[in-house]
């Protein structure tokens, strides 16, 4: 079984809980100095660093949340200054302010090296060619896996997103064998290549897909339409971006490398900690973060950990899929979507005191996310003049494409026609179970 | 002359110009002339009724969109050049037409169009002043 790092990989769970605990109290004490956030909400419990002695006393830590991003945004809850930080990437926020994370020179190594355990894992050597076709920018995904694939010495393609009909030329010309991108745009590739015939010209052995959900029947599928082994990969930008957690050549739940990260489950309501193989919410300490480090970051995904030994050997925990997540956010092509950014943009394009009332619906078709937001027209934006309302939605379509990242079908439509339950629009009709 | 046209919102649904005009049925209300201007995603239904008011109630009831406007209701000449005489006439004022269209009359000899124009009232005198016969209202709400 190849191994990028053994002795981290494969270090038995005693030692991990002490090299855990080691890392944490210096985190803590870090971050009490130089995070206020932090620290405030430390003096609010009545602890100092002193107060947590290891891995035992995390429950007894404060919770960090996205809100926080916003709150200091941008660099507010940076524990480096701005000298030592050589990156930032930034995501969605539940408004439409983004939130920004930061990384030091040792942030982006371990980064790769995170990325770079799980490409060993799957047998991806320096001799493969990776086409990293997750987008690259402020997102995460192309940089985090195009610095993983960089660190094992294979070739990198770095293609970004989009393009399909130049993406599937450049994987049969450059003789790709691993792809890196969404699991949706996976499926889409493996459909167009299916339509031109041009299976047998791939060389592509590996797939590492991630940023949103899918399921194990989307799993067989690109495997048999790319003819590949297609793997799962987790990360949040906040907690670092892909590679937090990925799956081994066993296919059996994510990898979380505990080294660097330590998961909980929580009950998100109450917070406590859910005991051992329980379905709760997931929340990460970052242990050896410099730039932007957390402590107990509530993810809002909801999902269980597997502490059972894996047939790869490795003793890291496995995380399952998560299966939802406790707020509100969506994750639409990859990319994530907070209903209330869409109530901020229409709230300022209509120019009025209360938002129309609206309704994002969401679905997949031929496996492509689709996502429409309809809005309920009003007496005081109707006009008798089609270029006016026009206007209107077009700037709509235009301020979500800049809010949120990806593009929204805007539908106007008749006052009242969005269906209330109890005097309350239900906001988001999501229609993809089923079929991702 | 300067009549009432009710512009009603009408979203991209199959049914929803039906159950509009059916409202309107239903409720007594004689539809004199419309127009239906369509964009990708939604349409704007034009009309001229014989009794605005009961509609513009009937319509709002019925949970559509509706509005009043001031529209320009003429007749003229039916034959070759006609049109061309008081598009002329606005065209000289420079007076700007948004948009325009046409009813089947019942009054013999003439054609009676509807204009949308950005400035109802200098049109309406300009047309008055020159040629354009004056028309009985009753002929417009009820053709």
């Amino acid at each position: 079984m190849p191994y990028r790092d053994k002795t981290a990989e494969t270090m038995p769970r005693e030692a991990l809980r002490r090299l855990q605990s080691e890392r944490l109290v210096a985190q803590v004490a870090r971050c009490y100095e130089r995070v206020e956030c932090f620290r405030k909400r430390m003096d609010e419990k009545g602890l100092t660093p002193a107060d947590i002695r290891g891995v035992e006393d995390l429950n007894k830590l404060p919770f960090s949340y996205k809100k926080d991003l916003r709150d200091y945004y941008p660099y507010g809850l940076f524990a480096e200054p701005l000298e030592k930080v050589v990156r930032v990437h930034a995501s969605s926020g539940t408004t439409g302010k983004r939130i920004v994370v930061g990384y030091t020179e040792n942030d982006i190594s371990m980064w790769a090296e995170c990325f770079a355990r799980m490409l060993t894992a799957i047998g991806v050597t320096e001799k493969d060619v990776v086409q990293v076709s997750y987008g690259y920018g402020l997102f995460t995904g192309g940089f985090g896996a195009h610095a993983g694939a960089e660190a094992i010495g294979a070739t990198v393609i770095p293609m970004s997103s989009g393009n399909t009909a130049l993406q599937i030329q450049t994987m049969i010309d450059f003789g790709a064998t691993v792809l890196c991108c969404t699991p949706s745009y996976a499926m889409y590739l493996a459909e167009e290549i299916e339509r031109a015939g041009l299976k047998d010209q791939l060389k592509l052995k590996a797939g590492v897909f991630g940023a949103e959900p899918w399921s194990e029947t989307m799993r067989a599928r690109i495997e048999e339409g790319l003819g590949i082994k297609a793997y799962d990969i987790y990360g949040l930008s906040e907690v670092l971006g892909p590679g937090v957690a990925c799956e081994c050549e066993a296919q059996a739940g994510m990898h979380v490398w505990e080294d660097h990260f330590i998961p909980e489950i929580i009950d998100p309501d109450t917070g406590e900690v859910l005991p051992e193989g329980a379905t709760g919410e997931l929340v990460f300490t970052s242990l050896t973060k410099e730039a932007f480090p957390v402590i107990r970051y509530r993810t809002r995904d909801i999902c269980s950990l597997n502490y059972e030994p894996c047939a790869c050997g490795r003793t890291h925990v496995r995380m399952r899929k998560p299966s939802g997540r406790s707020d509100d956010m969506l994750i639409i092509r990859g990319v994530n979507v907070f209903p209330s950014q869409i109530e901020e943009v229409l709230l300022k394009v209509c120019g009025q005191d209360v938002t129309p009332n609206y309704q994002i619906v969401v679905d997949r078709v031929n496996n492509n996310d689709t996502f429409d937001v309809n809005v309920e027209m009003s007496e005081s934006f109707f006009t008798d003049d089609i270029r006016s309302i026009d206007r209107l939605e077009r700037l709509l379509v235009e301020r979500l494409r800049s809010t949120l990242g990806i593009g929204a079908k805007v539908h106007l439509v008749n006052p009242k026609s969005i269906v209330r339950s109890e005097g309350k629009a239900k906001r988001v009709i999501d229609n993809r179970q089923g079929k991702i | 002359m300067i009549i009432r046209q009710l512009s009603v919102f009408l979203e991209n649904k199959p049914g929803r110009l039906c159950a509009a005009i059916d409202a309107l049925a239903k409720a007594g209300v004689n539809i004199s002339a419309l127009s239906l201007a369509d964009a990708a995603e939604y349409g704007i239904l034009r009309l001229i009724v014989d009794q605005p008011d009961l509609a513009k109630q009937t319509l709002t009831d019925a949970g559509v969109i509706v509005k009043a406007h001031r529209v320009i209701a003429l007749a003229m000449k039916d034959e070759p050049g006609g049109a061309e005489t008081i598009l002329r006439l606005l065209a000289d004022a420079e007076i700007n037409i948004e948009y325009m269209y046409a009813c089947v009359g019942h009054v013999t000899g003439k054609a009676l169009m509807v204009l949308r124009v950005d400035d109802a009232e200098k049109a309406d005198a300009i047309l008055k002043e020159n040629c354009c016969d004056e028309i009985n209202p009753a002929d417009i709400y009820r053709l």
